[in-house]
């Protein structure tokens, strides 16, 4: 016989006020195997929860039920309480009299039998409960950053400075991503490179950070604790051990117009580069597109240079495992591409970029501004190398565009686009800014004040309207826009126009993400958990993210969620074990008929296809298994075994069935 | 290849030399032409203008007489009444009861023909094939394409090439051996039917086309459409009047340029029933 | 006149006013963020007394009888260019057409929407009467019209030197052509005028 206690609680006025805690008392003591039942003004309080345990032991009760407010709330109090009393924790529930009761009822009576009610039906799934116990997973204690900007380096740092190895994977050749390229940052107008560089020496000198450069992640198996990733490196076809970064290869390498990536086509490289002199590693690649003798086997220049033997024609990509017990994605963003797009996403083709040299994008200009860019920091068009005198900024090229298809804001482009202007000023002393915007979007500290000193003091033209469109007469660029304040339309002559263009996700991230069952938004960015509580964390455990890939944002706000992520991944890696509630899925395995539709539901992979083999290796029978690291307890699988197989811990079929057949 | 065949109005009136042309280039190109029996007129912008249900119900009734003659497609060679009858297919596609309401209106189910523009008709005949039936280059022919506002926009209703950089006149321009010229106003428009209320803004906004065709080193503007045509043709001695310049801009229909290589004479095109430039 | 929009014209509030604009243009004024994209692109806005983009405001403020009563809305050649380029997907060209529609419905006011409005008319009519546009037949409706209504002896003699030019090449056609189911025209302007035959 069961020897079930109940607590019912008042939560002071909010419960009590509507329902009749002592007439329900006094109808739920009646239920059989119902040991006693009492009521309390604040059960979650330290006197409740002393009164739960000493009923616990005065009554030897094998099963309790709180009746209180939402089990979102205080569900582990209690069962710590429980707990502490010698009770198994999942022998207790909790019967939600004040959400589903007090707080949407009036009627006093009515009120009260519902409340008797959920406590009937949760003292019958009390009785079908089984003893649980956590689940512990063992944990490799190294996490895993892909991606090398800011966020990622952030991120390393901080997981390599509290202990833990830290293997980053980045896509380019050397680390510093976005930020490497800019020239100055707001709103302090600090150098970019001067600020992140020996961030990125900490990162490449780390005796806890293993660092793998033009490298992608290729494949990831396992669950929370232990990942196992294999990471491609991409040949280089330079021996970086043996490379000394002296630069001869690159300066006698033949082929140098090619368009530099890091450059964003305003500039060019040779064959062989180094991507930027302050790399990280610092050392070059051989772009195997171009190079004369991976084409077509003629040339060898740089080999025969190299002092150190370092060059090898004959490199292949490596595929490499690293085990990890968590991995921070910090794969950050690329900038919308303006002229014609095929799919749902259109292009701007009444700006004419790509077809008039003098159009460009916002990055491009960076590279214009940066002092070691490839006009040394001087502003001219890319068309004929002159300086611009009029200069126009356009914001919002894709962003807040229902028609484009994109329809947020990207946050950053307000602020850097008063950066350029005042950046473009302080270069071309006679120079006049034009900026069209909609409107600005300035809420960071100090960043108001930035916007209006471009205005009040380095005389940036601000006309709120956008632009129409624009056309190339004589070597000008006409620009015809709006000045929705005057009231009129307005026509520019601009030599250079700069489009702020939308922030992205960086190319190739939906696919990776699938391989860690992250989610995606609808316009590629990487999904949180929750946009408010959890904006590092995601829905596969173990998994995490920061930076510009979950959302446009500048960079005080990356390194602030890189260091957040960092912190959940401390947690995950501070024990040498996981423990993870055990209200997850559970397959009688004898049972199991192996027809894995329960395999083809599972939407977090935690189903595997199992054999179960005698002593002496013949196989018996296959069946579904439960990972116990990756299982989240959804149900799917449930639903849909056919044979009534598979069952959640926690919420048995027997325990279901007992609540409805309890109100019958 | 058979192709129903809406004239509309202007067609059939002052503008019939597109129609001489049209029948003449695209009898040369193996295209019979069965014209829409009883058909009214679109209704044009008089009719978007004033009143939005005949704006519909006018092209609603051609639509049902296409389908009651078993047309098709339907090729309309003015760009406003492609527009008018691609707008209505449209509406009534997407709202029944306004479709219900049609067919009431002009006592017969409105079908759903589709509708191409000139354009679109030459592309159905085929790049290659128009290619291969030239006789007659036209080398040192220097053509600014003029699309206007109603063969590409509102894109979600025409359905045609982009709206902001179309390239299908271009590609049968140069097919026919002749070099369309990147120029600034292809799609801006030239003052449409404002030609009788409101003279002004067709001179102001076609003498900028014609400008920029000029600067721009063309010798003559390709066009698709009979209001264009009246605009930047008819118009373009009282243009220079006003505004002091000579251009001497041949305008051609597209069907002109087709024809011409195709070895057709200028007469045969009734080029020469035109009033600017060179018209034999 | 002749034509007449819905008769939900009668008894119009502001709101009232803003949803009949919206079911004849099919848009929402309401997703419009006045950004200006539409005043920019539009080839007629510098001569406009109000821009697009404030007739578009003033429905949305249902200030609509300052949008009916203003020149702009007959200033519109209909290119349809803010249409194609609107990031918010409103069919500005579709406001200004159903402005139009309403304004006709209650009487012009200035020179220059008479003048078009009486072409548009002399072009509906002449359609009405033989299925199909009579050019010489609605230019003359539109010339005596105009000065009847106008005084205005320019439109008389507008155009007049072209004349000659046209009949040399053709191009007049006095007699025009007339449909054969003229009757059935007629009762389709009839049942769009106000659903009576």
């Amino acid at each position: 016989m069961s020897r079930i206690g109940v607590f019912v609680c008042w939560c002071g006025e909010n419960i009590a006020r509507v329902v009749d805690v002592d007439r329900v008392v006094e109808e739920v003591a009646k239920l059989p195997g119902v040991r006693c039942a009492v009521n309390y003004k604040y059960m979650c309080s330290e006197p409740g929860q002393t009164m739960i345990r000493e009923r616990i032991a005065a009554e030897k009760l094998d099963g309790v039920v709180v009746a209180s407010c939402s089990p979102h709330m205080h569900l582990k109090t209690f069962r710590k309480a429980a707990q502490a009393a010698g009770l198994n924790p999942y022998l207790l529930e909790v019967a939600n009299i004040r959400e589903q009761c007090s707080w949407v009822h009036s009627d006093r009576n009515q009120a009260t039998e519902k409340a008797i009610e959920l406590i009937r039906i949760s003292v019958a799934k009390v009785k079908n409960n089984h003893a649980l116990e956590p689940i512990k997973v063992p944990v490799t204690r190294r996490a895993m950053v892909v991606g090398g900007g800011v966020a990622g380096i952030q991120a390393a740092l901080d997981i390599a400075d509290a202990g833990y190895e830290v293997v980053m994977v980045e896509r380019e050749p050397s680390i510093g991503g976005k930020m490497a390229g800019l020239s100055e940052t707001f709103p302090t107008l600090d150098c970019s490179q001067c600020i992140l560089t020996p961030r990125m020496v900490d990162v490449g000198q780390h005796p806890r950070i293993k660092l793998y450069t033009y490298s992608e992640v290729e494949a990831v198996e396992g669950f929370v604790g232990n990942f196992e990733v294999t990471v491609r490196q991409k040949a280089r076809y330079v021996d970086i051990t043996k490379c000394t970064g002296c630069g001869e290869c690159s300066k006698a390498c033949p082929l140098k117009k090619n368009k530099s990536e890091f450059d964003f086509g305003m500039g060019t490289r040779p064959a062989i580069y180094m991507p930027f002199p302050q790399a990280v590693p610092a050392r070059p690649v051989i772009d195997k597109n171009v190079c004369a003798m991976l084409t077509r086997g003629k040339c060898g220049v740089c080999a025969k240079k190299c002092a150190a033997g370092a060059i090898n024609y004959k490199d292949e990509d490596k595929l490499v495992k690293e085990k990890v017990g968590a991995v921070v994605l910090a794969t950050g963003y690329k900038l919308y591409s303006i002229g014609k797009q095929a799919g749902p996403i259109a292009g701007y083709g009444e700006y004419g970029y790509g077809k008039y040299k003098d159009v460009i994008d916002s990055l491009q200009f960076e590279r214009l501004l940066s002092a070691s860019g490839p006009t040394s920091g001087k502003v001219k068009r890319p068309s004929d190398g002159a300086t611009p005198k009029n200069v126009v900024f356009i914001s919002c090229v894709g962003s807040r565009d229902n028609a484009k298809g994109l329809t947020y804001c990207s946050k950053i482009c307000c602020m850097y686009t008063a950066k350029h202007t005042m950046l473009y000023k302080h270069k071309v002393h006679d120079g006049q800014a034009h900026v069209f915007y909609m409107d600005i979007r300035s809420a960071g500290k100090n960043y108001d004040e930035f916007v209006r000193r471009a205005i009040e003091q380095d005389g940036a033209k601000y006309y709120r309207g956008r632009v129409s469109k624009i056309t190339e007469q004589d070597g000008k660029l006409i620009v015809r826009g709006a000045d929705t304040l005057a009231g009129e339309p307005v026509t520019i002559e601009a030599d250079l126009v700069v489009l702020a263009a939308a922030m992205r996700p960086a190319d190739g991230v939906t696919e990776l993400a699938q391989k860690l069952n992250v989610g995606c938004d609808q316009f590629g960015f990487l999904m949180e958990s929750h946009p408010k509580l959890r904006p590092v964390e995601t829905n596969t455990a173990g998994v995490y993210i920061c930076g510009a890939a979950q959302a446009p944002k500048d960079i005080p706000e990356s390194v602030a969620q890189a260091s957040a992520a960092a912190s959940k991944v401390q947690i995950t890696l501070s024990a040498a074990e996981l423990t993870r509630e055990p209200e997850i899925a559970r397959i009688d395995e004898k049972l199991c008929a192996a027809c894995f539709r329960c395999y083809e539901a599972c939407p977090y992979h935690a189903i595997e296809k199992a054999e179960v083999r005698n002593r002496k290796g013949e196989l018996v029978k296959r069946t579904a298994r439960v990972n116990p690291g990756l299982c989240m307890g959804c149900g799917t699988c449930v639903s849909v075994c056919p044979s009534k197989n598979a069952d959640i811990e926690g919420f048995t079929e027997q325990e279901t069935y007992a609540m409805i057949e309890s109100l019958i | 290849m058979n192709l129903g065949y809406y004239p509309g109005c202007s067609l059939h009136g002052s503008s019939d030399d597109y129609q001489q042309s049209l029948k003449a280039c695209l009898g040369a190109l193996g295209v019979s032409l069965k014209e829409l029996d009883d058909w009214i007129c679109c209704g044009a912008t008089a009719a978007h203008t004033l009143n939005r249900k005949l704006s519909i119900a006018l092209p609603a009734r051609n639509l049902a007489l296409a389908a009651r003659q078993g047309c098709d497609e339907l090729l309309a060679p003015c760009s406003m009444c492609s527009l008018q009858l691609k707008k209505a297919r449209k509406a009534m596609a997407e709202d029944l009861a306004l479709s219900a309401e049609m067919a009431t209106i002009v006592e017969a189910k409105p079908g759903g023909a589709r509708v191409l523009n000139l354009i679109e008709a030459l592309e159905r005949v085929g790049l290659e094939t128009i290619k291969t039936a030239v006789k007659t280059p036209l080398k040192d022919f220097k053509v600014a394409c003029y699309y206007g506002c109603l063969l590409t926009r509102p894109p979600k209703v025409a359905e045609f090439d982009d709206c902001e950089q179309p390239e299908s006149m271009e590609r049968i321009v140069s097919a026919l051996g002749a070099t369309p010229v990147a120029w600034n106003y292809k799609t801006e428009c030239c003052g449409a039917g404002m030609t009788m209320a409101s003279e002004e803004t067709v001179l102001e906004l076609s003498h900028k086309i014609l400008a920029d065709a000029a600067a721009h080193g063309a010798q003559s503007i390709a066009v698709a459409c009979p209001m264009c045509h009246v605009n930047l043709d008819m118009k373009q001695s009282a243009i220079e009047a006003r505004y002091g310049s000579r251009y001497g801009m041949t305008i051609y229909y597209l069907c002109d340029l087709v024809g011409l290589a195709l070895g057709l004479t200028p007469r045969a095109l009734g080029i020469n029933r035109h009033f600017a430039g060179r018209t034999a | 006149m002749d034509f007449h929009v819905d008769n939900l014209i009668q008894a119009i509030m502001p709101g009232d006013s803003i949803s009949l604009l919206e079911s004849l243009a099919q848009t929402r004024v309401a997703d419009c963020y006045q950004c200006g994209k539409c005043t920019a692109g539009c080839p007629r806005s510098a001569r406009m007394d109000k821009k697009p983009n404030q007739i578009v405001r003033m429905v949305q403020m249902g200030e609509v009888d300052a949008a009916l009563k203003s020149e702009a809305i007959w200033q519109c050649v209909s290119c349809e260019t803010c249409t194609a380029r609107c990031p918010k997907s409103v069919d500005c060209a579709a406001i200004m057409d159903a402005l139009r529609q309403v304004s006709f419905e209650r009487g012009v006011t200035s020179k220059q929407q008479a003048a078009v409005v009486l072409f548009q008319k002399a072009f509906l009519d002449s359609v009405r009467r033989n299925g199909r546009v009579n050019e010489v037949e609605m230019i003359a409706q539109y010339k005596l019209e105009g000065f009847a209504a106008m005084r205005r002896l320019d439109l008389l003699f507008d155009g007049a030197m072209l004349a000659p030019r046209l009949q040399m090449h053709h191009k007049l056609h006095i007699i025009g052509e007339k449909v054969r189911d003229r009757d059935l025209v007629r009762r389709i302007f009839a049942r769009c005028k106000d659903g009576k035959e």
